[in-house]
């Protein structure tokens, strides 16, 4: 009996010695910081001489009065609601397609999921030329071809969000596609032959047996579109800089503008806390909901 | 099994359903590859060529001489690599020993610890880019190649996607070795690792195309060319305002994605193993 004791907390010991050096990186960069994010959001920003003092709510008080926040949530909201959506659909229109049977599959498979193994600052800077007024490929067609005028999409308000959004779903949706494609694999053909024996059309057999079945996948996919939504934002950098009047400005780039640039720690602070709350929360929310959907085998 | 699928093909029969997915299909992939190979014309034809689509067009390898002159790109992609090798390595070392902890001990405090592993999953550092800025300050680590590593070295994903693996090798195995007098490192060394090789293969393809293209923490933390990676390096060239034709700049582009773009092509299969092996939970 004694014996076995001492083995389990034998067992123990090594098992904190293993665990011991990542969990030190992960608390020192990961845990920590979201925790004096947290508390430093309550206090000022040091300069100079003057240290952080503790203001309570004044930074969230701030935050509630600053519009150009309320436009970034706006931003990132729509910028979410479109890309997260479109990209998916994308990505599994992509996967019944390479998962079929159809010409060139190789071809097919390489032009979908190339974007995916490119920088973002690269693909940005490929698109930002795609862009240029007058002289791009956008304009070149809509001249060329319809004889239409130059338009300057990543200059205007009300166009420059949506170009942005393009080179995320292109970037993205090769990426899904492949989760999709492995999940497409393991569904049995078997199902398939007794569809087409009852007389179910493709339609039908699409909506009722691989869509239910792909929701395990739908769910992990648009989690992680969730979370590149709010975490991606390299292509913000090189294609508008937030701008034309921060129609572009996606939160975390606001949070980089506030620390870096302004170095408003402490009202960065806040954003950063509004970012991780909002996360948990759609990461939570959208795990409830799809969960029930989620039909597990 | 999905390969022969894929290759198995059918007596030729038309039917117009497949045609109207082929062609959808194959509209769609023009579309896609669209940007990547406008921007490879640019690059391998004289800047008059940028909007002009002529089959004569001259080639030529000026545009990626000249950006390689303009800038020290040769210093970012020893930099990048650099990076990318160390995070990999840490990664390793680290994930390895924490998830086979968590796949063959039992411990007290167990649950919460990998709950606050997976964690990391959703509060990942690209976010804590202020306090992260803080702490390397304090370590006196700013502008190092070392201040890009230290924040990715444990990985919450990593971890997870090891103790998977570590949990589906049969336990007679370890019991075996250490009949055998062999230690717990030992055991890790000569047992799970060797069995465990495909998903190392695939989370370091996930690892080393994720950190060769990671840009906001980099251009946060380095500020001289001795520790720029080629993103930043690459941003830093191109936002220079003016003189710069476009194809040079998109000689430049393909010039930081093309190591990966080559091992890509060359490997694809691999890749989208690797991809699908760790998306798989």
């Amino acid at each position: 009996m004694k014996f076995t004791r001492t083995t389990a907390q034998l067992n123990w010991i090594y098992a904190w010695l293993l665990l011991s050096p990542a969990l030190i990186m992960l608390f020192a960069f990961t845990h920590y910081p979201a925790i004096v994010t947290l508390v430093s959001s309550f206090f000022s920003t040091p300069r100079g001489k003057r240290p952080a003092k503790f203001i309570g709510f004044e930074n969230y008080q701030a935050l509630i009065n600053d519009e150009v926040f309320w436009q970034v949530m706006w931003n990132n909201l729509l910028y979410a609601l479109a890309t997260i959506p479109i990209s998916v659909a994308i990505a599994l229109v992509m996967a019944l397609w390479v998962n079929g049977k159809l010409r060139g599959l190789g071809f097919l498979r390489m032009a979908y999921f190339t974007p995916t193994v490119l920088p973002l600052i690269a693909v940005a800077n490929i698109w930002l030329f795609f862009y240029t007024p007058g002289f791009g490929l956008i304009d070149q067609i809509r001249n060329g071809l319809f004889g239409l005028p130059d338009q300057n999409l990543l200059g205007q308000s009300d166009t420059v969000l949506w170009a942005v959004m393009a080179v995320a779903i292109w970037k993205e949706a090769g990426f899904f596609m492949i989760f999709y494609l492995a999940a497409l694999q393991t569904i049995p053909p078997s199902l398939k032959e007794a569809a087409d024996i009852e007389g179910a059309s493709r339609w039908t057999f699409f909506w009722r047996i691989i869509f239910p079945l792909l929701m395990p996948t739908t769910l992990f996919v648009s989690v992680n579109a969730v979370i590149n939504a709010f975490r991606l934002v390299d292509h913000i950098f090189v294609m508008t800089g937030g701008g034309p009047d921060n129609a572009s400005t996606l939160l975390l780039f606001y949070i980089y503008e506030q620390a870096f640039k302004y170095w408003q720690t402490g009202y960065a602070a806040t954003l950063t806390v509004v970012l991780l709350a909002l996360l948990s929360v759609l990461a939570i929310g959208q795990f409830f909901f799809l969960d029930r959907k989620v039909h597990y085998r | 099994m999905s390969e022969q699928t894929l290759l198995r093909t059918k007596p030729f029969k038309f039917n117009w359903d497949k045609m109207l997915n082929t062609t959808g299909a194959w509209v769609l992939a023009l579309l896609w590859i669209l940007p990547l190979a406008y921007a490879i014309w640019t690059a391998f034809h004289p800047a008059l060529y940028e909007v002009r689509f002529d089959l004569t067009a001259p080639l030529t390898l000026e545009n990626f001489t000249k950006a390689w002159e303009a800038a020290p790109f040769g210093r970012y992609f020893l930099n990048t690599v650099l990076l990318v090798t160390g995070i990999l390595a840490g990664q390793f070392i680290l994930c390895t020993l924490a998830a086979y902890a968590f796949a063959r001990f039992e411990f007290p405090g167990k649950s919460v610890l990998f709950t606050l592993v997976l964690l990391q999953l959703l509060v990942m550092p690209d976010i804590l880019i202020v306090e992260n800025y803080k702490t390397m300050r304090h370590l006196g680590l700013v502008d190092t190649i070392t201040a890009i590593a230290l924040p990715y070295l444990a990985s919450g994903f990593g971890i997870f996607l090891l103790r998977q693996t570590f949990m589906t090798i049969p336990k007679e195995l370890e019991d075996a070795a250490r009949l055998e007098g062999c230690s717990i490192l030992g055991v890790l060394w000569r047992v799970y690792i060797p069995l465990a090789k495909p998903t190392y293969l695939a989370y370091g393809l996930v690892s080393v195309s994720h950190h060769w293209n990671n840009f906001l923490w980099p251009l946060i933390i380095t500020n001289s060319a001795e520790t720029r990676p080629v993103t930043v390096g690459l941003q830093v060239f191109a936002a220079v305002d003016g003189g710069l034709e476009w194809s040079v700049i998109n000689a430049a582009t393909l010039l930081t994605s093309g190591p990966l773009l080559i091992a890509f092509l060359l490997f694809q299969r691999q890749f989208v193993q690797s991809f699908i092996r760790a998306g798989i939970k």
